[in-house]
């Protein structure tokens, strides 16, 4: 954007002073708005940051055991089968395309384009808010679970689960995995053993049915699987859903004419920043969630 | 409107010409494409190599690489990170970088350990 910098603002400043440090002018040569921004912007990424890498901490400690992310999100609407991932694909597919019609928006705000403002912007809030919708539905089907549920053993923490044929797809009869994590090994890493016949079957009778996934049990595995995946995509959710409601507002301050008034459209470029960060968080969360 | 001399305005600065922003529109929608051909790359590699043990290491190192990657054209050209002042680009990414690699190194590391002895440990006590 440089080279395009208007007269009459250049004048008021830059021959201030010429140590940038000196005062009367900013160093960075940017508005007070936008630095406070990227400073929060900073902070929220710490905090993300922070959830992302006590997630990272348990899934390295919980290596063996930690559900397959491929083998939890299998849903996609209108289709009964079994597709890994491709609607987590299309959420972020919407989520970037988003982020394009915002810096479009914003384009159109340093041309003083009104029309073009508003027009983008409405196409901002409307993947916007397709993506907070698919993320209540995703929702909707992790907590609802599958139609064979899992089995909550006698301790209360412990999960088994069916083995299913991760290619075909097709449930095992009576054959069942269960993590080992008792064995005191050192070492190496144990993952699941099977269990089937009579030996399942005494364990089913002392376990409890369940479907799903809550705070407190998980039927996918271990039950911090779901804390985490509860917390990190609902903190992100609401980030989207503030989004979706600040976009809304500034929006209809440019339907109103405030920025016309103002002689720029910097709101628009401010609220930009904050859902293009929205967008950032969610690529790391795809990855780390639901790739790896 | 009178230009108040104890406030310095640079929200004008960024006004450009209907060229340059053609320029710039046409970067947007080439960013949006190789974004997009990135996901599909990585929904496609994931869906293929998952399940294979072998490839786990390359595939989470390639993912991590190529979600650096989509994030480094976000923050750049979505956010203009990319157009702002160097020293005010300093300021935004060093005190990220430093303090959480430090956090990604130190938990990490520190969980591997734990996650290693999770076994013995829980044994030892009975849980």
């Amino acid at each position: 954007m440089s080279g395009h910098v208007s007269q009459t603002a250049a004048s008021t400043h830059s021959d201030h002073t010429a140590d940038p440090w000196g005062g009367g002018t900013s160093p960075y040569k940017i508005s007070y708005g936008k630095m406070m921004m990227w400073f929060f912007l900073v902070s929220d990424a710490f905090t993300f940051s922070g959830l992302l890498t006590a997630y990272g901490f348990m899934r390295h400690k919980y290596e063996d055991i930690w559900p397959t992310a491929g083998d939890v999100f299998t849903h996609f609407p209108m289709y009964d089968g079994h597709i890994e991932l491709a609607y987590v694909a299309f959420m972020t597919f919407v989520l970037i395309a988003s982020s394009v019609t915002m810096v479009l928006a914003v384009e159109a705000g340093h041309r003083m384009k009104k029309k073009s403002v508003q027009f983008w912007m409405v196409l901002t809030i409307v993947g916007g808010a397709i993506f907070v919708g698919s993320q209540a539905w995703e929702w909707y089907h992790f907590i609802h679970g599958t139609e064979h549920g899992a089995y909550l053993l006698e301790d209360g923490v412990t999960v088994m689960r069916h083995k299913i044929d991760p290619h075909t797809h097709v449930l095992e009869k009576d054959v069942f995995l269960v993590p080992v994590n008792r064995e005191g090994s050192l070492t190496e890493f144990s993952g699941f053993r099977e269990v089937s016949g009579n030996e399942a079957a005494v364990m089913k009778s002392k376990a409890t049915h369940i479907k799903g996934a809550t705070l407190k049990h998980n039927e996918y595995g271990i039950p911090l699987f779901a804390d985490f995946f509860f917390f990190i995509t609902g903190f992100h959710g609401f980030h989207v859903f503030s989004g979706v409601c600040i976009n809304f507002i500034i929006f209809l301050m440019v339907v109103e004419g405030k920025f016309e008034r103002t002689g720029h459209y910097e709101m628009v470029e401010k609220v930009g920043l904050y859902w293009h960060f929205v967008d950032l968080v969610w690529v790391f969360v795809f990855t780390f969630f639901y790739l790896l | 409107m009178d230009a108040r001399d104890d406030i310095y305005e640079y929200s004008l600065d960024t006004h450009h010409s209907e060229e340059a922003g053609q320029k710039m529109r046409k970067k947007f929608y080439f960013v949006l494409a190789l974004l997009s051909v990135v996901t599909i790359i990585e929904v496609a590699m994931g869906m293929i190599w998952s399940r294979d043990e072998s490839m786990k290491e390359i595939l989470k190192y390639s993912f991590i690489i190529l979600t650096l990657f989509k994030a480094g054209y976000i923050t750049m050209v979505f956010m203009h990170l990319g157009d702002e002042k160097k020293s005010f680009q300093t300021v935004v990414l060093a005190p990220y970088f430093i303090l959480i690699g430090y956090l990604i190194f130190i938990c990490l590391s520190e969980a591997l350990y734990v996650g290693e002895f999770r076994p013995a440990v829980e044994n030892y006590f009975g849980l």
